[in-house]
């Protein structure tokens, strides 16, 4: 699913204007490999295995590959289903300086979650008439 | 002239009046739709009494109920009170009970149900305990005696953070992903117009100060009914609390509504209904 991340986020233009303060590395730990995702005004530059010990990112948001798969599906069970019920449960980790993480929430969560297949859900409800 | 269509207004009215709360005139909010058993309904933390109007335009809840949403002072069009500039805003148990019993005295409400989601759903219980006789029962929406916080309320009102965005974001996790996203927008909207540090203010009462799972166990639900739901997705009131709760209040009724997460009213109405029509049939029966 990680490799799906950079077209999806680039693709979707409303997610990239959200994120168009956004220029920093940070790292997504999928079980034992970490990813270092690069941001440029909201759009991913590349998203490669981390190979050094001193690339870090800002900082880290890390979970089992399991948690993952989870959290990627259309419809995730509870706890699985968003980064903060993830953390809430202790199923994700989130380290460094989280600062940028924070004034950017929305935009990272939705690049986080980019993966996810749109879910069969109902339509609207409110109708436009005419 | 164009032949314009008639305009489809809602049964909603809105007025303004000034009640007094903790020795402060404060101008409110309310909103009401219906006739019968007064229905006062209390928003979440962060949020406003929008929260509530599917309930508000649903004529199996107001052929039976007079449904009242207030906007809490400091939230949605109500005022805080004069000289809120230099006060930083932070709700206790003892004013949150106040503000509602003062909203009741004020509207002249007799024997009134009294329904809350979130915090609203903690200080029901409390009016619950020390209020039993004036209530006709309490519905604790993701409700419960003890909670435990999973986030850092600092990040909810600095300089540097966008304060909207952030509540936004954390309470984004608790819509349930079955929700229609015209509706989990539409709630996080809502979390967005909430003024600087005051969804922080509200979970002071919500994870530090409402704590009671001592005393919850007082509760007698012979005077005073008490019906808690909470929604299978919520990661603050998940539904083993509200359990724990249920179990500690004997004679409630707890139910977990499969699909829904943290705003029933709100995120998923027509999945909601199913759940709370029921429990207000019974409270009028």
């Amino acid at each position: 699913m990680i490799e799906t991340i950079m077209d999806r986020v680039n693709k979707n233009a409303g997610l990239v204007r959200r994120g168009r303060y956004v220029t920093l590395d940070f790292l997504v730990g999928i079980g034992d490999v970490d990813y270092i995702f690069r941001i440029d005004r909201g759009r991913i530059e590349s998203v490669t295995p981390r190979t050094k010990a001193m690339v870090t990112g800002h900082f880290s948001i890390r979970a089992a590959d399991d948690v993952w798969a989870e959290f990627w599906k259309p419809m995730p069970r509870r706890d699985y289903h968003d980064l903060f019920s993830m953390f809430a449960a202790g199923r994700a980790q989130l380290d460094g300086d989280v600062t940028p993480f924070m004034q950017n929430i929305r935009y990272f969560k939705d690049v986080l979650a980019a993966p996810r297949p749109v879910a069969n859900k109902p339509r609207p409800v409110t109708k436009k008439e005419g | 002239m164009p032949d314009f269509e008639p305009i489809k207004f809602e049964p909603i009215t809105g007025r303004y009046f000034t009640m007094n709360v903790d020795g402060d005139p404060v101008r409110v909010y309310v909103e009401e739709a219906g006739a019968g058993t007064p229905l006062v309904c209390l928003h979440t933390a962060g949020s406003d009494g929008r929260q509530f109007r599917h309930l508000m335009t649903d004529p199996a809840v107001t052929d039976h109920f007079r449904v009242i949403a207030f906007d809490m002072p400091w939230h949605g069009k109500s005022n805080p009170p004069v000289g809120w500039e230099d006060q930083e805003y932070q709700l206790t148990t003892d004013l949150y009970r106040d503000t509602v019993l003062a909203f009741c005295d004020a509207m002249a409400l007799e024997n009134p149900v009294v329904m809350g989601c979130s915090m609203g759903g903690r200080i029901v219980l409390h009016l619950a305990l020390d209020h039993p006789d004036r209530f006709k029962a309490v519905i604790a929406l993701e409700g419960a005696d003890r909670l435990e916080g999973y986030y850092d309320l600092e990040w909810l009102h600095r300089p540097d953070v966008h304060g909207g965005e952030v509540a936004a974001g954390f309470v984004s996790g608790q819509v349930a992903p079955q929700s229609p996203d015209e509706f989990r927008w539409e709630t996080l909207w809502h979390y967005m117009q909430g003024g600087p540090g005051i969804f922080k203010g509200d979970l002071h009462f919500y994870w530090v100060d409402g704590h009671f799972d001592d005393r919850s166990a007082k509760i007698d639900t012979s005077r005073c009914p008490v019906y808690l739901l909470s929604g299978e997705y919520d990661s603050s009131c998940t539904p083993e609390r509200t359990e724990a709760t249920a179990a500690r209040i004997k004679g409630s009724s707890a139910t977990v509504m499969p699909g829904i997460g943290h705003f029933p009213m709100s995120e998923n109405p027509a999945l909601f209904r199913e759940f709370i029509l029921p429990v207000l049939e019974k409270i009028r029966s």
